[in-house]
Formats: structure tokens, sequence, C-alpha cells
């Protein structure tokens, strides 16, 4: 069951490499890399061949699990893993998809994905055994875990999303880049540099605050001063995020890439539960963090002036709050949180251009759910968010799952628009 | 540097398909933002359901492609009311963001591998065209001045879009300067004194939503019909985003805005795209900038255009700064 579970979310991680991956490079080519549990599968023979059955050529994957055969133009092609190649105790996860048909489009190099599990596992491992009740369970044990993982990650970054919100109004489309803009620098340092990842996320951290605090400083203060109307400014957030976003990519390129520690962590086994030691230590680390901007909001006089100002600016400034200070604070600690956010998220999946507008929509999910402006509500809605993600791969298909989330945020939007923990007011 | 290939794609993108398809998704955004002062980010899944109503009729049903047509419409327009009915109701920014999710929402199962044997999962689908290019009155040849020609087929697809912009032009002319397009105006300006007069708020922001999709939905039938084949990767949020680029830059609430605006965007965008792409292939820009990564300076500048105009020219370029529709409510 453990490593059914792992080599489903090996093809799941392939298959979001897969997604995230945009048509890039000059010549037509089909190319992938084969992985099992994780690690790279080397020796594998693995052909191509035209429409017509022609031989277009064959590669055999490398020491890294890669493979690549160059293909003379765009069009329709089959790829064959060869069965007999395969390393002893590993076979192909569904028998009946050792061949592919694949379209090549004009310029793109395609990725194409054979899913791998240990022998013996193959089929219907993915899929809840509704003979056995405690495999069942189990399944929702780890994927409540797992949810949790999530949920408190889209907390991170919801947290400076909803208190940005609170205390200016300002619906913040770039949000999602702070994420990425976290997990990059994290990534810097990490493999260019070559600190060790610890290190790399403190330096990340620091450099998200730095990065959210210039952002208002020269940037949306600039803008609230010059009196912008709110969809101005959430337009141009737009604009900030396409911006930011196409900076990324010019640097990073367009393919995701790993970490260069804690890569492939054997799982362990907690109870029902088995994840690699970084999830139970990055999931540690996300709690503490939350944990402290709670306690920081509710028991220091910045975090009750944050609450203050968010609540109702006009009344907080005429009790005497700078509001601007404040305002400015929430900005530092909202870039620096979501850094942090940005780096989970990458030690979770590959460190990709997109991956912070990727789950953008479901920070903004957990912060309407949870109250737009409210700050525990954010937590809260973030954390339900991620268990219902997560969870409804029981009954909907994984590659689902996130339009359920999306649907929740519409119904909330129908019958409690205030969210979970925000106050009935007008919204119409 | 090849000036003449720069200066031949950059004029016929000028009138290509995708100033077209962009214009025709504009011209729904200005209904719905210019005009009615709805932030429907979600524009791209109107032409998205679209391009799939008659795509997956044809192609995958085999029914007729008139059929497919009004299928299309059909999907358009429920759509239209599915988004419209909890969202009208809330506040511009929870607009936004259901709409934005619903568009994604509607990509993300175009793209699934549980309904691929209905929509073809990421390849999309294919082969549902032959009627439309059936119709053609064009002979084989090639058909403009010089090199600035196209095919027959390019030819009947742009002769085709550059009408149905005529008519949705004609269109939004004759509404806006009718009672109800007044009434339209003065929602964006204030649905509470609207409502006063006793006005049904809901049932115009309703109407614009439905009328905007509608003529967006007209260019997601160009797109499919002129690549010959639909992916819902095309139909992806940034395409909503270009599109709100589009009326911003030539002046919301314009009848003409969003056709200068799709031409000028188009053209800057494959001007700078080609001359980048030719100063890197002649060496002449810092080896930092590759074939690679040049792509992505011209949706950067996108980026950065965007903020700009918002930040130093929000009524564009032929917009009038009282009639847009920036205020929150």
């Amino acid at each position: 069951m453990r490593r059914a579970v792992i080599a489903f979310t090996a093809f799941l991680g392939g298959i979001v490499f897969l997604l995230s991956s945009p048509a890039w490079a000059d010549g037509e080519a089909l190319k992938g890399t084969l992985q099992n549990q994780g690690q790279p599968v080397n020796g594998v023979k693995i052909s191509v061949a035209g429409e017509d059955g022609k031989p277009v050529g064959d590669a055999t994957t490398g020491a890294d699990g890669k493979w690549e055969v160059p293909v003379p133009k765009a069009g329709k092609y089959k790829v064959t893993l060869d069965q007999a190649t395969l390393p002893k105790g590993i076979a192909l996860k569904f028998q009946n998809r050792a061949t592919l048909d694949v379209q090549v489009y004009e310029g793109s190099e395609r990725n194409v994905l054979f899913a791998l599990a240990p022998a013996g596992q193959q089929g219907g491992a993915a899929t809840p055994a509704s003979s056995d009740s405690s495999s069942f369970w189990d399944r929702v044990a780890q994927l409540t875990f797992e949810g949790f993982n999530l949920g408190l990650i889209i907390a991170l970054a919801a947290m400076g999303l909803s208190l940005v919100f609170g205390t200016t109004g300002l619906t913040n489309f770039a949000h999602g880049e702070l994420l990425t803009f976290g997990a990059m620098c994290a990534y810097f340092f990490n493999v260019v540099v070559g600190l060790p990842l610890i290190w790399a996320a403190v330096i990340s951290v620091v450099i998200g605050g730095a990065f959210g605090y210039s952002q208002d400083r020269f940037f949306w203060g600039v803008l609230r001063r010059r009196g912008s109307s709110l969809v101005a400014m959430m337009i141009i957030s737009i604009g900030l995020a396409l911006f930011l976003r196409y900076v990324f990519l010019f640097f990073f390129g367009g393919e995701g890439a790993p970490y260069a520690d804690y890569n492939a962590q054997p799982g362990i086994q907690v109870g029902p539960i088995s994840a690699a030691p970084k999830n139970f230590i990055a999931m540690g680390i996300e709690l503490a963090v939350l944990v402290i901007v709670g306690l920081a909001l509710l028991k220091t006089r910045v975090g009750k002036a944050a609450r203050a100002v968010a609540d109702n600016p006009a009344l907080a400034a005429s009790s005497g709050i700078n509001v601007d200070g404040v305002i400015r604070i929430i900005w530092t600690v909202g870039g620096a949180i979501a850094s942090l956010a940005g780096v989970m998220l990458g030690l979770s999946q590959n460190v990709s251009f997109q991956m912070g507008f990727q789950i953008l929509l479901l920070v903004f999910a957990g912060v309407t759910l949870g109250g737009l402006g409210t700050a525990f509500g954010a937590l809260v809605g973030s954390i339900v968010v991620g268990l219902f993600i997560q969870l409804s791969t029981v009954v909907v298909p994984t590659e689902l799952k996130t339009v359920g989330a999306l649907l929740v945020l519409i119904l909330v939007m129908l019958f409690r628009p205030q969210g979970i923990l925000g106050r009935r007011e007008r919204i119409g | 540097m090849d000036w003449n290939t720069i200066f031949v794609t950059t004029v016929k993108a000028s009138i290509g398909l995708e100033t077209v398809v962009y214009a025709l998704a504009a011209i729904g955004v200005n209904i719905q933002f210019g005009y009615a002062g709805l932030l429907n980010f979600g524009q791209a899944a109107f032409l998205g359901v679209a391009a799939y109503g008659m795509a997956v009729t044809v192609a995958t049903f085999h029914l007729p492609f008139w059929l497919g047509i009004l299928i299309g419409l059909a999907a358009t327009i429920v759509l239209a009311f599915l988004l419209g009915i909890p969202t009208l109701r809330l506040r511009a920014d929870y607009l936004a963001i259901v709409t934005i999710a619903a568009a994604e929402i509607v990509r993300l199962v175009f793209r699934s591998v549980k309904f691929s044997s209905v929509f073809g999962g990421s390849d999309g689908r294919q082969n549902f065209s032959g009627d439309f290019f059936a119709m053609n009155p064009y002979s084989p040849g090639t058909y403009g001045i010089g090199p600035i020609s196209f095919n027959e087929r390019v030819t009947w697809v742009l002769t085709v879009g550059w009408v149905l912009i005529a008519i949705a032009c004609g269109l939004v002319y004759l509404l806006m300067k009718s009672p109800w397009g007044r009434v339209l105006k003065a929602i964006r300006e204030d649905e509470d004194a609207v409502r006063s007069l006793g006005k049904n708020v809901f049932s115009y922001k309703m109407q614009a939503l439905v009328l905007g999709g509608v003529v967006g939905c007209l260019g997601g039938f160009l797109f499919a019909l002129g690549q010959a084949s639909v992916q819902p990767d095309l139909f992806s949020t940034e395409f909503t985003f270009y599109a709100y680029t589009i009326v911003i830059l030539g002046g919301a609430a314009r009848v003409f805005s969003p056709v200068v605006g799709a031409a000028i965007f188009w053209v800057l965008l494959v001007f700078v795209g080609n001359t980048l792409s030719e100063a890197v292939s002649a060496g002449l820009l810092p080896s930092l900038f590759t074939v690679n990564n040049i792509g992505a300076v011209r949706f950067m500048l996108v980026g950065l255009g965007l903020m700009l105009l918002l930040i130093f020219r929000p009524q564009g370029i032929f917009g009038d700064k009282r009639e847009i529709a920036l205020d929150a409510r």
C-alpha cells in the first residue's frame, strides 16, 4: 500500500511536470524521465515509430532516467516501452499502456510518461479497494495528512493575502508570484550557490520579506497615495503578475527543477500514514510559523493594530494608529511567509515559474471560504480547502481535484459570501 | 537583421487571425467591463465552451456543422447564466475571483483524461472544420498585395472574421445609443441610483454578461476554425488578461477601441518578438538573451504595459477618463 501510494504520487508528480512544461524548444522531439518511486530507472529501451508504423528512432534511458528521441516533424507518433528491458521487480503500472499514441506539435518537445510500479502492484493500486475496508481508511488517513500538508502551505500564502486585502482592499493577483519568488530564491541559493537548503530557505524568507516591503514602499504605497481606485489596482496587480511570471520564465526557463537536497527521501511509516521525513518537518515548520503569526496578531501591539486596521482603517487611523506603518509591516511579513510557502511548495513539487500562479486560485478559495480580510478565517478556510482537495480524490479523478475546490468557492459565494468567520455585511 | 520579414509578418499580424479573435473577445469584454462595469475574468471560458461546443458536436458526435455552431452558442449562454446568477449580486472583486475560477474549471475539464473520449484531453479536437472550408468562395491561390498575402483558407477565415467584427461593432454602437445602453452605463456609474429608479439592475447586468459572452464566443468559433483544431490551453486565464489589456489599451467604453487595441497589441507583440529573435540570431544582444528565453521578453512587456497604462493613462488611447468603471463597488 505504502509503496503503491509513493508510486502513485510519483506518477502524479510526473503529470504535474508534464502539464507545467510549455512548448519551449526548437526542434520537435519526444522525451521523458522514467522513474519508479522517485528513483530514476536506467537502461530501458524506448522506441518511437511514425503513425504508419515506420520506426523513427529509439533511445535508452540514462542514469538519470532521462530519454529523448528527436522526430523529423510534427505529427502523431507511437512510443513503445520495451518491457523486457525493465529492471527486475519493476513493471508498467498499466500493462495496456506499453505503447502510447502521442501528438507532437510544431516546434515543441513532447513529454511522454510511462507510469511504473513495483511488480505485483500494478493496475488498480491507486483506486480504493472497496472489499478491504481497512485499506480504505488507511487511504483516507493518508489523504487527510496530505490535505493538511497542502492546506498549511495554502494557509501561509493566504494569511498575507487576506491581511493585505483587509488593510488596503487590494485583491492582489500578484500574490502567487511572491511564492514563486521565494521558491526561486531558495533554488538559486541551494542549487546555483550550493548552500544547504535550510540556509537557502532562511535567506529566501528574508529576501521575500524585503521584496514585500519594497513592493509596498515603492509601488502599492505610491499608488495608494495617488488615489488609484481598487479596481485599477486589481488590474495593475494582474499586470505585475504577468510581468513577474515572465521574468521568472526568462531567468529560470520553462522546465521545472527540484532542489539539490532532500530529493528522493525514502518514506517512513507513522501509523497508517507514509511520507518522506521532509514532509513532517515542513509541516512542523509551517505550523510553528502559523502559530507564531497568529499569536503575534493576538498578543502584540503591532498585531492588534494590524487587526484594527484590517477591520476599519479610518477608525484605526483616528485612534492614533500609524496605518501606513502597519500596512508596510503586513506587506513585509506577508512577503516573508509567502516566500516560506513557496519554498515548502517547491519541496513537494518541482520549482517552476508557474507554481505560484497555479496555487493562487486555491489561495483565493481558502481566503474567500474563511472570509476575505480576516486572518484566522484565511487559516481555517485554507486548511479546509487543502483537506477537501486531497480527500475529494476518493471519489473524483485526481486530475479534477482542483475543480472540486473551485466549485466549492463558487458555492460559498452563492450561499455565504462572507465566508466561515467573516462578519455579515453588505457585499453586493 | 532581416527587416523585410519583420515588416511583412508585422503587417500581416495587424489583420491576422489572432487580431480577429482577440478583437471579438475584447468587444465582449468591452460590453461587460467598459459599458456595464462587470469584471468578468472568465472571458476565455466563453470562447472555450463555444469552440469546444462546435468542435465536439462535429468531431466527436459527427453531427452537422451548423448544429455545432448552435450548440456552441447555447453553451455560451448557459455558462453566462451559471456564472451570473451567483455572482452578479456581489461586489466587483468577488465577481472577478469567481469568473477566473470558473474559467479554470472549464479548462481543467476540457483537458482531463477522464473526459478525453469527448473533449480529447490535452490534444483537443481536430477534423471539424471541413464544412466551413467547403463554403469557401475563394478559389485556391494567394490573395493580397505583394508579400503581404494569405492563402485561400486564411483569406476565407479573415473575411468571415472581419465581417463579424463589423457586425459586432455596429451592434454595440446601436445598443449603446439606445435607452438600454444608457441604463447599462448608468449601472456602471451608480448601481443604487438606477435601482431607485425602478430598473431591474440584476437583469440588465445579466443581459450584458450574456451579450458580451456571445460576441466573444464568435471569436472562439473563429479561433477553432482558423487553426482547424481546439486545445484546452488556448483558453487559459492569460487569454482573458490579454483581452483586458487590449480593451484598456484602446480605451474602455468606445465602440472601435477593442478592434484598434487588438491590432496594436498584436502588431507590437509580433514586431517586438520578431525583432528580438532576429537580433539574437544576429548576435546583437548580450549573451543573457537566447533563442529560448527571448519569447518571455515580449510577455514581460505586456505585463509592464498593462501596469503603466493603468497608472498613467487608464482611459487608454481613445477613452474618456470620466467613462471608466474603475471605482470599486
